[in-house]
This record gives C-alpha cells, structure tokens and sequence, in this order.
C-alpha cells in the first residue's frame, strides 16, 4: 500500500508515532556538523543529501552501555529503560547492517547477548529510499542495496512523503492519507564497484604474507576511526567504572571497541598478538570479506556504506584496499 | 528468565597459597562441573575482567594461579582470604584427557604455563591405572619463579620430570640450567608407539617444542596446544580473541596442533 503525504501532514504523523516510539534518523548533530542518528519530529530534520557520518547502530547498540552495577558487594544487572520502541529511518545499507550485528550477539557461540538483544528488539525501520548513490558507496557490489526488513519506506520529495506501507502495526496512522501507487525502490548502479578478493582456506595464509599489508604501518594512524562508523563493526571493551575513591560502589560499562586500534589484542600480561597497523588492516579486510561469510554463510559482513572512507584521516580508503587485494590475488593465479 | 551470559557471580576466596613473589595461587569456593583446561573470567568489580585457566580444583573449589600483571591482576592481589570475588564460566573446551589415557604422555610446559595442564597432570598422577610414561619438561625462569613445588614433589614420584631454569647458570638440585627444548632431546619418542605431546606456554616456546618434535618424524595430530589471547566476554561477542574466522574463547583454548598450526592473528 503507497501513500502520498504533504509534509506538514506527514509532521503530524511524525507526531502520532511519537506516542508510541521514539523516532530516529540521520541528522545534523548539535554542533552541526556530523550527520548522526537522533530523535527528530519534522521530516525536515531528516538530512538525505549526504550519508551519516555514523551509521544507526549506534541507536541500538550504543556507544557506551552500563552492564551492571556493584552496590555493596553486590552485582545488580543494569535495567533495560522502559522507554518506547524505536522507529529508525535508514538507508538499506544500515537495515542489512542489523542482520550482521544479530549474527555476532545473538547467534555466535550458541547464547544471545541479552544487552543487545534488549534494545534490538525494539527496533523497527523505515527505509529512507536512496535516490541515487553516494559518492562512496559501493552497496550494489555487496548486494546490500536492497533491504527487505523494514515497515515502512519513505521517499522525501521537496513538498511531500511518498510512503509504502508493510508492516500492518502501522495502517491506522494512514488510514486518511491518499493513496497512490509507491513501491520503494533501490538503486541498482553505485560509481564504485567493489572487486572482492577470492580469499579461501587454501591461499589464507600466502595473502596474509603479502608486502601489500606493510604499507599501511606508516599511513594507518590506528585510531579506530573506520570502526567506529561501520555499521557492523561490533566489537566491544568491558570498562569498570569507580564512582569514588575508596568506595565499592561502581559500574562495568561495555564500550565500542575496534580492531584498527593499537591496543585491540594486548593482554593483561603486556603480550599483543597483532602488533602492526598492516596486521590490523588485514584482520579487518578478511573479516568483512572472508571469514564472517565462512563461519554464517550466506553475505559478507560489508554493507558497502562507505563510511569508513569518508571518516579516515590519512585518506586510506577500505574500498581501494580490498580491490587491490583481489586484484593481487588474481594476478598470483594466473 | 534467559541468563544473562556475562553476569559475574560473587565466589569466596578460602584460601591464598604464595607460589612465587609474583604468582599467587587463589582457592576459590565453587562447585559446579569443569574440565581440564577451561578457564574463567575472573573480575574484580571496578577493576576489571580477564580471562585465567583453572589451575587447580577439588571438592567444592577452584583454583587459579595469576601473575602480577596488568590491572585484573593488581586487584587480584589485593584480595584476601574470606573476601569475595566475582567470576563467570567455565568457559571453553577442554584437554581430551580421555584420549590420552592409556598412552604415553609428554608434557612440555614454561612459566605459568603449568597452570592450564596441572589439572591433567594430577589426574595421571592420582590415576596410575590409566597412566603409561608421563615425560613432564616444565620450564622456569629462574629459581625464584617455580610454580607447584608440592605438586611437582608429587609428580617426580611418578612422572620422569625434568626442570630447566633459562635463566640459571649454576646447577640448583632437582633443577637443571638451560631453556626446555635442551631438555626434549633425552625423550625418547621414537620408541613410543602410542602418545600424545602437550606444550603450553610462551607462543616462541610452543612453536619451537612443536618444531622439535616434527623433526624427529612426530605427526602433528600428536600435539595439543592451549592459546591465551585477550577476552572481554568469552562468550563469542567481544571479538578481542578472534584469529582470523577462529573465536578462541569458543573453540579454545585448547587446540590440536593440525588446527593451531592454520590459525595466525
């Protein structure tokens, strides 16, 4: 079912879905600078000229998170906040994103992390249809250009909202609106097409020895940067938190962490298994392109969003390294 | 209610047995099933969590040998008998002990890394009628870093024992001077038909042991290996302990060596 709404209209109904979610999409952040996932409650505020700088993950899996609470030699778990489901516009690379990040907490080694899954659960999406790709995105590529888990699509017009409903939780809020004939659609052509490296188990070992990894030891700065905006990087710190000196009262938090950073892999006991920005590098390019798809089948965990290009400080694109790398290989077969 | 996978659980420290300056043994109260070679995530709240091999257990407790090292293990050291510690698992697999019964058995270990295998260890010891030759090379740092010296009394009623000290020039008694691979020589694996090699321990150590061992003609499905790597949860989320596509808090630690020899950081 398709709807053409004004956007004054479309407001109002932002405003009716407010009772019962909390709306987020990519918007300007308070600085006005950074595009991130905020609460809105016009259209307008939705920014659909350039990707987000973040991607929506950091709605549902936040940036920090308390676990537990120590009170008096006790460990209390921390309470999920009784607060309303969310309602995220999103483009399709973010949508397929969640499907990445259930694998690793809800499905790896067999137990559901309860923390993700709390606030998962909530989650339900708009697609924010792509008029025409990014400059950077590779989507199409990866096959991430097309999402079907979503509720509702919009298309933003300058004057109105085009809207395809899906999911039946959400008729009454359009019963009055005109209908017309809208089906989201995708986009079909990026500007950028990823060539991906035919990594296996039997040339693991000769690609992870390649020069071609050394020569991110001098351009990669390690600053997690590139993590930090993917949408399905999900790797984690546990942090313990004091709230005063000499009390026992405290909290463990879980942080994003990321495998770029210097630190990632450095034990207690001061030993550090990837120890070179190039290990890093290659660590990272063969989990989104080899072994998250050789353990769950089915996709690569790259959404090809392109955010990690964009975010880099030296310039290092994700994109170029992952098809010189096939191209490297190729060369090597032949 | 679903369990929450990473809640800690507060466990009593009963006893604290001084093993070196540095490594202190913990006898934690816990009676739930572990097997050898698995490990827990031990926490102090405020501090911290960190991944420790059980290095011990007995009827209603665990133990646990740590090294002062790190933030985790600072904490650690405050601690007193009768205080309480937070703790969750066991986590990871185990030695295949069952395997190993009734064969020969090489146990090559350095530094802390008796810990993981002195469970499997003492079991052999206390067990003479599953027990063929136990070959234990246990390598130390110096004279003031030797772990289990009660337990290695033990095991040189019944084991052939040997305890290189790297760092030593002069000969102490029951200790010899040098890095374990001198010691590997005097084992005498080509005349064994049926066996299996255990190497914990520094990587440099476990990969020159397993060398060692392939140039006298030993198979690597013979060799176990256990990884320690770092671990906020254990439980397959964190992705601190990943090698490449293997989650070693999952899969692990313990290894055989036709697995650890494929897997690279």
């Amino acid at each position: 079912m398709g709807y053409c709404i004004e956007k004054t209209r479309f407001d109002e109904i932002l405003g009716e879905l407010a009772e019962t979610y909390q709306i987020y999409a990519p918007r300007l952040d308070a600085q006005k600078r950074r595009v991130r996932f905020g609460k809105i409650n016009s259209v307008s505020q939705i920014v659909t000229d350039r990707q987000s700088d973040f991607s929506a993950k950091e709605v549902y899996y936040p940036i920090s998170q308390v676990m537990f609470y120590f009170r008096d030699d006790r460990v209390e778990i921390s309470e999920a906040k009784d607060e309303k489901d969310f309602l995220i516009f999103a483009r399709a690379c973010d949508i397929n994103s969640i499907r990445r990040l259930d694998r690793i907490f809800l499905e790896n080694g067999g137990a559901q992390d309860l923390f993700y899954k709390r606030l998962r659960d909530k989650v339900k999406f708009v697609l924010l249809e792509c008029p025409e790709s990014f400059d950077e995105c590779f989507c199409v590529s990866v096959g991430s250009n097309i999402a079907e888990d979503y509720s509702l699509a919009v298309r933003i017009n300058d004057d109105d909202v085009k809207v395809e409903l899906k999911d039946e939780d959400f008729e009454d809020y359009f019963d009055d609106e005109e209908e017309c004939d809208y089906h989201a659609e995708f986009v079909t052509e990026n500007k950028k097409t990823v060539r991906i490296p035919q990594i296996s188990r039997d040339n693991l070992k000769t690609v992870s020895e390649l020069e071609f990894w050394k020569q991110f030891d001098d351009k990669c700065l390690s600053c997690g940067g590139c993590n930090t905006v993917c949408g399905t990087c999900s790797c984690f710190d546990t942090v313990d938190v004091i709230y005063e000196e000499g009390s026992n009262d405290g909290e463990r938090r879980r942080v994003w962490s990321g495998c770029m950073l210097e630190d990632f892999t450095l034990t207690a006991g001061g030993s550090r298994a990837r120890k070179t920005p190039g290990a890093n590098m290659r660590f990272k390019v063969f989990h989104k392109f080899y072994d998250f798809k050789d353990r769950f089948g089915e996709e690569h965990m790259c959404v090809g969003c392109g955010r990690c290009d964009i975010r880099c400080p030296k310039e290092l694109s994700f994109f170029d390294t992952v098809c010189e790398l096939h191209d490297l290989i190729e060369e090597g077969a032949e | 209610m679903e369990k929450n996978i990473m809640q800690p659980v507060p466990c009593r420290v009963d006893k604290i047995i001084r093993e070196t300056e540095a490594e202190f043994t913990f006898r934690i109260l816990y009676s739930g099933e572990t097997k050898n070679g698995q490990f827990f995530q031990l926490s102090i709240p405020k501090v911290g969590e960190a991944p420790i091999s059980i290095s011990g257990k007995g009827e209603g407790y665990v133990e646990f040998t740590i090294r002062k090292v790190g933030k985790l293990t600072e904490g650690v050291f405050g601690l007193r008998e009768g205080n309480q510690i937070y703790m969750r698992g066991p986590y990871g697999n185990s030695w295949p002990v069952e395997l190993f019964e009734n064969k020969d058995l090489i146990v090559v270990t350095s530094g802390t890394g008796m810990a993981p295998v002195r469970t499997t260890l003492k079991h052999f010891a206390d067990h003479p009628e599953i027990r063929r030759e136990v070959y234990l090379v246990g390598g130390f740092k110096d004279r003031h870093s030797t772990l289990f010296d009660e337990d290695r009394k033990y095991f040189d009623t019944c084991f052939h024992t040997v305890y290189p000290l790297s760092r030593e020039k002069e000969k102490l008694p029951g200790y010899e001077c040098g890095r374990v691979t001198l010691f590997l020589e005097q084992i005498p694996v080509e005349s064994m038909t049926d066996y299996n090699i255990v190497i914990t321990g520094a990587p440099a150590v476990i990969e020159t042991t397993a060398k060692h061992f392939f140039e006298r003609g030993v198979r690597p499905e013979r060799i176990w290996v256990s990884l320690e790597r770092k671990m906020s949860c254990a439980v397959g989320k964190c992705g601190h302990c990943k090698m490449n596509g293997t989650y070693v808090c999952l899969e692990g630690p313990v290894f055989n060596y036709t697995v650890a020899c494929q897997l690279f950081d």
